[in-house]
């Protein structure tokens, strides 16, 4: 194997359709920098993502998830986002108990006009991820 | 507050008198069938049962010291694809109960023309140990309830019930009520819904007060909420931490036995059992070089993970998932404490109350600020 490169966070990042995927094309078209180490998927909504997906990328190989939603009272279906954050806020209490890092889960509100939070938070994201360090779980055989 | 009436002991013992109480529902036709434990004819088990004829009612015995499934997992198949067209009473432990009303309120049963007859729990030995002990000559029940009665700590009790602190029903129509009672004077029966104050009146029974009830039902949850911190304590010690994690599920086979066993795991299809988890040679061969090697089979930290993620919410604790793990791994240990951080979070106790939302379902819109941003 090669030498050790430096330490380039894996981010998975689930973004919902009608917000965040959407202020994710506003920071391009409005040309802001931030980094590559997010790999967004879209999903229909914040709601729609089961904690077994954040755990698969986990588990799998990503050093962190960042959940992106649109910010309370813009739902696209009323109240997917609030359920999302009970789910997340579930996900990482059963990490912190079983002392596996929960600050490798984010979830943010991101509406569609917020081009500069996005980069803003990506940045955040990705610099909060590699002051962790590389995910030990990512790494594991026997799990 | 719960009004009492007695069910007078007559020379038949705590479990003639149970019995002859629910022989009279049937001949009175206050229910057409009842769910109850059952002794069986041939070998030393006791399992629940839907009894329509008042003379099978002397096998009853639902103060056995065993739970060989969880009897809400019972009443919703019954009740699951239509409600009861009889009116059919239902004899359960608490544990029982509470995952019922979880159930509910997961859309898997109904409670439409059920008459809920808690029965108040000294706990439950595995099934082998109560097999034992009944093939040793002595009853199981006699023993549990000497020991329960003489304030005597019973090692026999599977951890769940050593440290489960809900002895006594909640929410039933009828209780029956055992702790901080004579049985020499009689067995009290409490009507916690107008429907179980109808069932006293039919059956005629004296109302009385119940004094010392509540002191020994305080007792009795008091030492086993010690326990329950007491076990709560060393297992976030012994599991914390990847590798101690790991080192716990070292003997998981993914037979997926607790997720069958468990009352809660509801799904027709489990998602862990679906194509989702059929890959293709290249996927498996693909992570085996990522990681330089794969365990298999695969994702066993991910399957526990996500059932606490998916059920601990509504874990009342009943402990059969460490009763059906072929390789002793305390899977009830690791819901409990997980369980009991999480329902916390929510100020939720499951099976507490119908009228509560499960937390999954409801939100605030003022909540957890420090979660989303």
């Amino acid at each position: 194997m090669a030498e050790e490169k430096e330490f380039e966070p894996v981010i998975v990042g689930f973004f919902c359709n009608w917000c965040t995927a959407t202020a994710a094309d506003l920071a391009g078209t409005l040309r802001m920098q931030y980094p590559p180490n997010v790999r967004p998927i879209r999903t229909m909504c914040s709601g729609s993502v089961d904690p077994v997906y954040v755990l698969r990328a986990l588990l799998g190989g990503a050093d962190g998830v960042i959940v992106g939603g649109c910010p309370p009272g813009d739902c696209h279906y009323v109240n997917g986002n609030f359920k999302a954050r009970r789910r997340m806020a579930i996900l990482k209490t059963v990490l912190k108990t079983l002392g596996i890092e929960e600050d490798r889960v984010w979830i943010r509100w991101i509406s569609a006009a917020e081009g500069p939070k996005f980069a803003r938070t990506m940045n955040e994201v990705t610099e909060s991820i590699r002051k962790l360090g590389p995910n030990p779980i990512a790494k594991d055989w026997s799990i | 507050m719960e009004r009492y009436a007695i069910l007078p002991a007559g020379n038949q013992g705590v479990l003639g008198v149970i019995r002859q109480f629910l022989a009279s529902l049937l001949e009175k036709k206050l229910v057409d069938a009842l769910l109850v434990p059952l002794e069986l004819p041939t070998g030393d088990n006791v399992v629940p049962t839907i009894v329509s004829r008042p003379e099978q009612i002397q096998r009853a015995n639902p103060l056995a010291p065993v739970m060989p499934v969880n009897a809400a997992r019972l009443v919703s198949r019954i009740t699951m694809i239509s409600s009861s067209p009889e009116r059919l009473g239902v004899v359960l432990r608490p544990c029982e109960l509470r995952a019922l009303v979880e159930l509910v309120k997961l859309k898997q049963a109904s409670l439409d023309k059920l008459l809920l007859i808690g029965v108040d729990c000294f706990g439950t030995y595995s099934v082998n140990d109560y097999e034992k002990s009944a093939k040793d000559g002595s009853s199981p029940t006699e023993d549990l309830l000497g020991r329960a009665r003489g304030g005597k700590e019973n090692p026999r009790l599977r951890k769940a019930c050593q440290i489960c602190e809900y002895p006594v029903p909640m929410g039933a129509d009828l209780a029956i009520g055992l702790i901080g009672v004579d049985p020499d004077t009689g067995i009290l029966l409490a009507a916690g819904t107008p429907e179980g104050e109808k069932v006293i009146q039919e059956l005629g029974l004296e109302e009385v007060k119940a004094e010392e009830r509540e002191s020994a039902i305080a007792k009795l949850v008091a030492e086993r909420a010690g326990k329950r911190e007491e076990l709560l304590k060393k297992t976030r010690e012994e599991i914390r931490g990847l590798d101690k994690m790991m080192a716990t599920l070292a003997t998981c086979i993914n037979c997926h036995n607790c997720k069958t066993a468990c009352p809660l795991c509801y799904c027709k299809e489990c998602f862990f059992d679906s194509p989702v988890f059929e890959f293709e040679a290249e996927k498996y061969l693909g992570w085996a070089k990522r990681k330089g090697a794969l365990r298999m089979p695969n994702d066993t930290l991910l399957f526990h993970l996500t059932r606490l993620n998916h059920m601990v919410i509504s874990c009342v604790g009943c402990g059969l998932c460490t009763e059906a793990c072929p390789n002793d791994i305390p899977v009830f240990d690791i819901f409990r404490l997980v369980g009991y951080d999480v329902q916390k979070l929510f100020d939720y106790v499951p099976g507490r109350s119908l009228d509560e939302e499960l937390p999954l379902t409801a939100f605030k819109e003022d909540e957890l600020a420090d979660i989303g941003m």
